[in-house]
C-alpha cells in the first residue's frame, strides 16, 4: 500500500443530490491537487422570477428543489410576507412548521437511511439492504411514509406543496386528518430510538476526522430554530437580523463550480444539521437531548462526518415538536381562514432552517406586486467552499491509507453535507 | 431475465426521481420486476446498455447534449418523465427573455462571461433525441409511473389520459376555479394527477402540458361558459411550456 502516488477522479459523486466531481492527485507522496468541483447545469431561477406576478414567485422558486421545496416554499412566502407588511395567523404558523418538520425528515431519513447507511455496511445502496437488514430497511420506509404522507396531507403533496399560499393556506387539513397523523408521529417514537440504535452500532465506522470551523444558523430564543429565527455564527457574538443576510454570506464565482460559494469570517463555514446542533443544542426537547447523548454527540462538534448522526437527533426533535403542534391545532380547532393582502413596493427578505442549513430569498417588487429582482441563497453554497477546505486537510491527513480507502472517505464526506448540488447551482 | 433499468438526471430539482423514492414500499416491488443497474442519487454503479432509460430534466449545454445522445444510443426504449424533460417546464422560462446573455447577466452579473456557465435556451429532451413514452407532471404522479413501468415490462403502452384535467376536476364535484372568480389552465391542460391542484382551491398551472389537439380536446363547455378561446387562457399561463405536440 504505497501513498507515493494516487490518482482519484471520481466524476460524479454517487448517492448525493445532483452533480459534483472529486480530483486528487498524490505525486510521489506529495499532494498536487485536491478540488471539489460542480459542474451542474445552472438553470437562472434568479431570472426567471422577474417580471413576475407575486403569486407565481412561491410556485416558481419552489422548483429550486426537490427535495426542500417546502423550505424554499416558506423561504419565498416569508420575503413576499415581510415585503407587503403580512402577519399570519398563529394557526397559519403552527401548519407551517408541520411541514418544515415533516420535510426535515422526509430528508433526513432519506440520507441516514437510504444514503448514509449503506457507506456504514459497506455496500453499494439501500437495494441489497431490503434483504440483509430487511427490518432496518422497512423501518426506514416506514418513517419517510409517515413524513412524507404529512406534507401531503397538510401541503397538498409532498413535493411541491399546492396548499401553501402568501399569507396562508388555500385549504386546511380536517381535525380526523389531524388527530390520525398524531397517533402515528405518537408511535414513531420507538420506531426512531430503534434507528437511533441502528446508527449507533455502526456510527464507529465514521472517520475520526475534526477540522473546526465558522458555524451559522439561525437562532430563535422560543426554541431549536427552524422556521422563525435571526443569524447566528459561533465566531460573531450576539446575533445578525436576516434582513442583513448579505453580510454573512458574501457569495462569489470560481472557476471550480457553476454554483456560487460563500465565507463570512473565514475562508469557509458550515451550515446544516450539525451548524444548527452546535449552535442550538440546549434548546433541543428531552428525548432529543438524550438520543444525542446516546449517540456520542456532544456540542461543539467538528466532525463533520457527525452531520449525519446530527440528522438522527434532529429527526427525533421533529417528531416530538410536530406531536406538540398537532395537539395544538387538535385543541384549538382548525378553520378555514381566508387571506387577502395587497402587494406594495419594496423589498423583503425571508430564511428559513431546511434539511441542508439555512435558506435564504429576497425579493424586491413593484407597486404592482411584480418582482424586479431576486437573490436565493441555498445552504449548499454555503457549505461547498468548507468541504473543500475539508478535503485539503483530509487528504494528507489520510493518505497513508492507500487510494480506495481515501477516496471512500472523501465520497462519504460529502454525502455527510448530505448536499442538494443541483438546488445550489438553480 | 428482468430488464435493465436506468435513471439519469440533467437541469431540473430532481423532484420527480425523488418521487420514485417516495413510492415507499412499491419501490421493493419495483426492484423485483426490474434490475436498477444505474441511478446516480441512489446507487453506486454503472452499466453499458440500458433496456428502459427515465430521462429527467432540461437540456441546456452542448456537453449536457452529447451525454444524453450517448445514452440513447445505449437504450432500448427511452422515456422522457417530468415536466422539465416532457416540455422543458419551468426551465423554459428563460427562453421568454428572447436574450440568453441577458439571463446570465441577471444571475451573475460580472462573472456572467466564465466559460463554464456557458447556457443555451431551453430545450425539452425529445428537442435533441428521439422518445418513446412521456410521464408527464411537475412533479410526476407516483401512480402514474409505476402504471408505465409496468407497462414497460409487461411489454404493453402505457395509457396516458388524452382529455383535459377539467374532466377528473369534474368527477371529483369540485366549484370550478373560474365560479370562484379565478381562472385555470384545467380546459387545455392533458389530466392525469387527479385534479390536484383545483382540489385543493389553487389554479392548474398547465404543468402537465397541453392535452393533444387542444382545438378539439380542450373543455368547451367550460371555455364557452367563461367566453374563453384556447389561446386566451394559454396566454395568461406561462410558467409551463404548453406544447401540445408533446407525446400526442
Ligand atoms: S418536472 Fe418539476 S418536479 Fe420534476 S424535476 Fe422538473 S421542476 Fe422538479
Ligand atoms: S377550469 Fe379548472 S377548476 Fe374549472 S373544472 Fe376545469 S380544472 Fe376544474
Ligand atoms: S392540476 Fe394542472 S398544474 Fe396541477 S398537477 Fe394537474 S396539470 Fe399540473
Amino acid at each position: 500500500m504505497s501513498s507515493n502516488a494516487i490518482h482519484i477522479d471520481v466524476h460524479h459523486v454517487t448517492r448525493v443530490e445532483g452533480h459534483g466531481n472529486i480530483l486528487v492527485d498524490i505525486d510521489n507522496g506529495e499532494v498536487k491537487t485536491v478540488r471539489w468541483s460542480v459542474p451542474e447545469a445552472p438553470r437562472f431561477f434568479e431570472a426567471m422570477v422577474v417580471g413576475r406576478d407575486c403569486t407565481e414567485v412561491q410556485p416558481i422558486t419552489s422548483r429550486i428543489c426537490g427535495i426542500c421545496s417546502i423550505g424554499h416554499t416558506f423561504s419565498s412566502l416569508k420575503a413576499t410576507e415581510s415585503a407587503f407588511g403580512i402577519t399570519i395567523s398563529e394557526q397559519t404558523r403552527r401548519l407551517r412548521k408541520i411541514l418544515n418538520h415533516g420535510e426535515n425528515l422526509q430528508s433526513h431519513i432519506l440520507h441516514v437511511g437510504y444514503l448514509a447507511l449503506p457507506d456504514l455496511l459497506k455496500v453499494g445502496s439501500v437495494i441489497p439492504l431490503a434483504t440483509t437488514h430487511k427490518d432496518a430497511v422497512l423501518l426506514v420506509v416506514k418513517l419517510h411514509r409517515l413524513a412524507n404522507e404529512t406534507c401531503d396531507i397538510v401541503g397538498g403533496r409532498t413535493t411541491h406543496p399546492i396548499r401553501t399560499c402568501i399569507g396562508g393556506f388555500t385549504k386546511v387539513p380536517t381535525e380526523k386528518e389531524l388527530a390520525g397523523l398524531l397517533a402515528r408521529f405518537e408511535s414513531a417514537i420507538p420506531d426512531l430510538k430503534t434507528l437511533a440504535a441502528v446508527v449507533k452500532s455502526v456510527a464507529g465506522g465514521l472517520p475520526d476526522f475534526v477540522r473546526e470551523t465558522e458555524y451559522v444558523s439561525l437562532t430563535d430564543p422560543a426554541e431549536y430554530a427552524l422556521y422563525d429565527g435571526i443569524i447566528k455564527s459561533t465566531d460573531v457574538e450576539g446575533a445578525i437580523p436576516v434582513d442583513q443576510y448579505l453580510r454573512v454570506t458574501n457569495e462569489y464565482m470560481n472557476s471550480q463550480s457553476t454554483a456560487k460559494w460563500a465565507k463570512f469570517n473565514r475562508e469557509s463555514y458550515m451550515a446544516g444539521a450539525l451548524a444548527r446542533f452546535n449552535n442550538n443544542h440546549t434548546q433541543l426537547p428531552p428525548l432529543a437531548k438524550a438520543v444525542a447523548a446516546d449517540l456520542g454527540l456532544a456540542a461543539p462538534c467538528c466532525n463533520p462526518y457527525f452531520n449525519t448522526v446530527a440528522q438522527v437527533v434532529e429527526c427525533v426533535h421533529s417528531v416530538e415538536k410536530t406531536i406538540e403542534h398537532l395537539q395544538w391545532l387538535i385543541d384549538k380547532g382548525v378553520k378555514n381562514e381566508p387571506v387577502s393582502f395587497k402587494p406594495r413596493e419594496g423589498r423583503g427578505v425571508g430564511a428559513v432552517e431546511v434539511p441542508r442549513g439555512i435558506l435564504f430569498h429576497d425579493y424586491t417588487y413593484d407597486k404592482n406586486g411584480k418582482c424586479v429582482k431576486a437573490n436565493c441563497i441555498i445552504p449548499t453554497n454555503q457549505n461547498h467552499a468548507n468541504i473543500q477546505l475539508d478535503m485539503d486537510k483530509l487528504v494528507p491527513q489520510f493518505k497513508d491509507r492507500g487510494k480506495d480507502e481515501l477516496q471512500l472517505m472523501l465520497e462519504m464526506l460529502v454525502r455527510a453535507y448530505d448536499p442538494c448540488i443541483s438546488c445550489s447551482t438553480h | 431475465m428482468k430488464p435493465k433499468v436506468a435513471f439519469f438526471d440533467f437541469a431540473c430539482c430532481e423532484g420527480c426521481q425523488l418521487q420514485v423514492a417516495n413510492l415507499e414500499e412499491d419501490i421493493l416491488g419495483l426492484v423485483n420486476l426490474v434490475d436498477v443497474v444505474e441511478f446516480r442519487e441512489v446507487l453506486t454503479g454503472s452499466a453499458p446498455e440500458y433496456d428502459v432509460s427515465f430521462i429527467e430534466g432540461s437540456i441546456t449545454r452542448p456537453e449536457d447534449e452529447a451525454r444524453l445522445r450517448d445514452i440513447r444510443s445505449r437504450s432500448k426504449v427511452l422515456v422522457s418523465y417530468g415536466a422539465c424533460a416532457a416540455t422543458g417546464g419551468v426551465n423554459k422560462i428563460k427562453n421568454l427573455w428572447g436574450n440568453i446573455d441577458k439571463v446570465k447577466k441577471e444571475v451573475y452579473d460580472k462573472d456572467a462571461a466564465m466559460p463554464h456557465l456557458e447556457t443555451y435556451p431551453t430545450k425539452a429532451v425529445h428537442e435533441v433525441v428521439k422518445v418513446d413514452y412521456f410521464v408527464h407532471g411537475c412533479p410526476i404522479t407516483r401512480s402514474e409511473f409505476l402504471k408505465v413501468v409496468k407497462a414497460l415490462v409487461f411489454g404493453t403502452t402505457p395509457d396516458i389520459p388524452q382529455y383535459p384535467v377539467c374532466v377528473e376536476c369534474k368527477m371529483l364535484g369540485n366549484e370550478c376555479m373560474y365560479d370562484k372568480g379565478g381562472v385555470c389552465l384545467g380546459p387545455v391542460t392533458r389530466a392525469g394527477c387527479n385534479a390536484i391542484c383545483p382540489s385543493n382551491n389553487v389554479s392548474c398551472e398547465g404543468c402537465r402540458g397541453a392535452v393533444p389537439n387542444p382545438n378539439n380536446n380542450a373543455m368547451h363547455e367550460v371555455l364557452a361558459k367563461y367566453k374563453l378561446s384556447v389561446d386566451d387562457i394559454k396566454r395568461q399561463f406561462t410558467m409551463y411550456a404548453l406544447d401540445p405536440e408533446v407525446g400526442k
